[in-house]
């Protein structure tokens, strides 16, 4: 890590030091970008690792569900996408671990922290995928709802963090179109079988991808911090508004209900308003009882397992190369 | 298990608009062939690139941010550098 | 109504990318490392992009009006005419690249001798599949060598692959009716002359991987006529499940 060793040197030295910390909200607040060699406070630093690492988390986590359908995709042009969408998850997530391997920690750390569940990811990748219209809803909903969370962060004040999300909008632009073209498929050129397949997906995610927006703003833990330090730029309840308010339409054009009978409009406002979301459901899958904890952790364990004969094999090949080349060229010089 | 960690490479990729190569990211990689390989699968998926670097990110030696006054101050008082310091009468035309 | 050479010829190509193209997409989210992820998903990409193209050509010659999906959701695997290579199970990290390798070291000098086809076509296909099969005979020539020559384990797990695997290697560059009636029209290459070109491949890699080279062997044969390995039958049925279950529907 190119970054490493200034890191270390700044946090000693200027570990007490409130002058430091007033100068790095000054250039916070005047919209500079914070880089990997500047000096932060720890708590920053700490927050972004476990912020951009969850995020990294639930890229990696995110490929399980849609992934299972690949082998399955109904035509050769939805398999192409899908495998080319499930494979950009795999990149947004390495773009990720990248960004947060600048704060100095290790992507191996942070897979192991994931894995010994340390670390969260998003939990809506603890829900099953059980039918084609999953792969649809994904795209329209849970891409939609991640682009409203990060379109924010690509202004975000630490400058990796930033342009990886830049490029990760960019890439993900194509996600969310690919998901409600499916939707658009079923629903309006398909079967009754097929729009009755795309309803019961709608049940299902609707409300586990409202909570994807976290916990509301009166029970939010992080927001007023991380907002000051402009990791975060919109409140919880902000973007889960905006995004309800963009999604609405686009769900009454498939001809869909949305499973939440105290849904409204406000005609004052111009705002959707929603019914309760139930926090405990959300609890209990955070917490590890959703219907798909263990299976995707066991997933993501077993691919880690099985793949350290293959890592070590490549290092040791690297490590005797590196001899050789040594050994070569003592010979040369003698 | 304790397992040794594959080295980081920074990745950096001349794209096609004839701009120099741009820094983009890292990818981790027991060498440099492998390095190249994998820069390429994970950096350059939709064309983005007619050519890409890789450089162990410990070869990367850094300006110290607690330099930057006397690194990057002096030059800011030298306007005489730019050519807007220049008066060009109206009647030369563009120069 | 008898289908022509070319139309079966044309078929072949089509299910031998998609059949592999489908056992690598099978990878995603297992690979051994984050990077090598994106690199099966390329692999695979590419080859369901060869796939469609060759299945639309296929269709055309046909003239039955079916297009790629028809040709590749709704056929049985005794109509199924790819290799047995191409079919055969992932198996370890090190199965998957030692199939790679021999595919990919066939596939090259075909396609590069493909392009002078005096079919437009197939020489245009071709043109954008050597490129790509280029890149999969590095990237899995690389990982058999570090594998080959890495830990006793990856040794072992390497050698074992490629013996297991060299049995399905001779089915590559057999010739019969059909593929001779388009060579002599100039349309196929003979794959006899490539046989070279595979071997040097082959030989380059293994004596870097410090592999034996399996000696030649009984050679299976037989999925080209649609005589397959049990596995087949397993990858359609995943494959053709939605399109089984829901007849006529559009995805």
């Amino acid at each position: 890590m190119y970054t490493q060793a200034l890191n270390i040197k700044d946090m000693a030295a200027a570990a007490e030091d409130s002058a430091f910390d007033a100068r790095f909200q000054s250039r916070v607040d005047a919209e500079e970008k914070i880089e990997p060699n500047d000096w932060m406070p720890d708590a920053y630093r700490r927050t972004l690792v476990r912020q951009i690492a969850q995020h990294a988390h639930s890229e990696i986590v995110g490929m399980l569900p849609e992934g299972n359908w690949i082998t399955r995709a109904p035509s050769l042009k939805r398999k192409a996408a899908l495998l080319a969408k499930v494979q950009d998850e795999g990149g947004h997530g390495a773009y990720l671990y990248a960004a947060a391997e600048t704060l100095g920690v290790s992507r191996e750390d942070l897979v192991e922290q994931l894995l010994d569940g340390k670390q969260k990811y998003s939990s809506i990748f603890n829900y099953p995928t059980l039918s084609w219209a999953d792969i649809g809803i994904i795209g329209w909903l849970v891409d939609g709802a991640a682009i409203m969370n990060q379109i924010p962060l690509c202004r975000c004040s630490y400058g990796p963090y930033a342009r990886a999300m830049i490029r990760i909008c960019k890439e993900e632009s194509f996600h969310q179109r690919q998901g409600y073209e499916i939707m658009v498929t079923l629903c309006r050129d398909g079967t009754p079988e097929q729009k009755a397949m795309a309803q019961d997906a709608l049940n299902r995610w609707w409300w586990p991808v409202l909570m994807m927006f976290g916990p509301s703003d009166k029970d939010s833990q992080h927001t007023d911090k991380s907002m000051r330090w402009k990791i975060k730029r919109f409140t919880n309840d902000d973007l889960r508004q905006k995004f309800i308010d963009a999604t609405v339409p686009q769900g009454q054009y498939l001809g869909l209900t949305f499973p939440d009978p105290a849904m409204k409009h406000n005609d004052r406002t111009g705002h959707w308003e929603h019914g309760e979301i139930d926090w405990s459901e959300f609890k209990r899958v955070v917490a590890g009882d959703g219907p798909c904890n263990r299976q995707r952790m066991k997933q993501r364990r077993d691919a880690n397992e099985n793949g350290a004969w293959v890592r070590e094999a490549a290092l040791a090949f690297a490590q005797k190369r590196r001899a050789r080349a040594e050994a070569a060229a003592r010979i040369a010089a003698e | 298990m304790t397992e040794k960690n594959w080295p980081l490479w920074e990745v950096f990729i001349r794209s096609r608009t004839g701009l120099a190569h741009r820094h983009v990211g890292s990818v981790h990689a027991v060498d440099a062939e492998m390095a190249l390989q994998n820069a390429r699968d994970v950096y350059t998926r939709r064309g983005e690139g007619l050519s890409l670097w890789v450089v162990p990110s410990s070869a990367i030696v850094a300006s110290d941010p607690a330099d930057k006054d006397l690194m990057f101050e002096p030059t800011a008082s030298k306007i005489y550098r730019h050519p807007t310091f220049y008066d060009v009468p109206d009647e030369v035309g563009h120069m | 109504m008898t289908e022509t050479p070319l139309f079966r010829y044309t078929l072949r190509l089509a299910d031998n990318a998609l059949v592999l193209g489908h056992r690598l997409s099978e990878w995603v989210g297992r690979a051994p490392v984050l990077e090598e992820d994106l690199a099966l998903g390329n692999l695979g990409l590419d080859l369901i992009g060869q796939a469609r193209a060759f299945y639309v050509y296929a269709g055309e010659i046909e003239g039955r009006g079916r297009d790629e999906d028809a040709l590749a959701y709704l056929r049985d695997a005794g109509e199924y005419c790819n290799v047995l290579l191409v079919e055969q199970p992932n198996g370890d990290f090190a199965a998957t690249m030692m199939r790679q390798l021999f595919y990919s070291a066939f596939a090259h000098p075909f396609f590069e001798a493909l392009q002078k086809s005096r079919d437009a076509t197939l020489a245009a296909i071709a043109a954008k599949a050597v490129k790509e099969m280029a890149y999969h005979v590095r990237h899995s020539a690389e990982w058999v060598i570090r594998l080959g020559d890495g830990t006793d384990e990856s040794h072992r797990r390497a050698q074992q692959a490629a013996d297991d695997l060299w049995t399905y290697t001779g089915e590559l560059f057999e010739a019969d009716a059909v593929e001779r009636a388009l060579i002599e029209a100039g349309i196929a290459p003979d794959t006899a002359a490539l046989r070279a070109s595979f071997d040097n491949a082959i030989n380059d890699v293994f004596d870097e991987a410090t592999l034996q080279r399996p000696g030649s062997g009984f050679m299976q044969s037989g999925g080209r006529d649609g005589r397959h390995s049990e596995h087949l039958g397993f990858i359609l049925t995943e494959l053709q499940f939605l399109q089984r279950v829901y007849p006529g529907a559009k995805w």
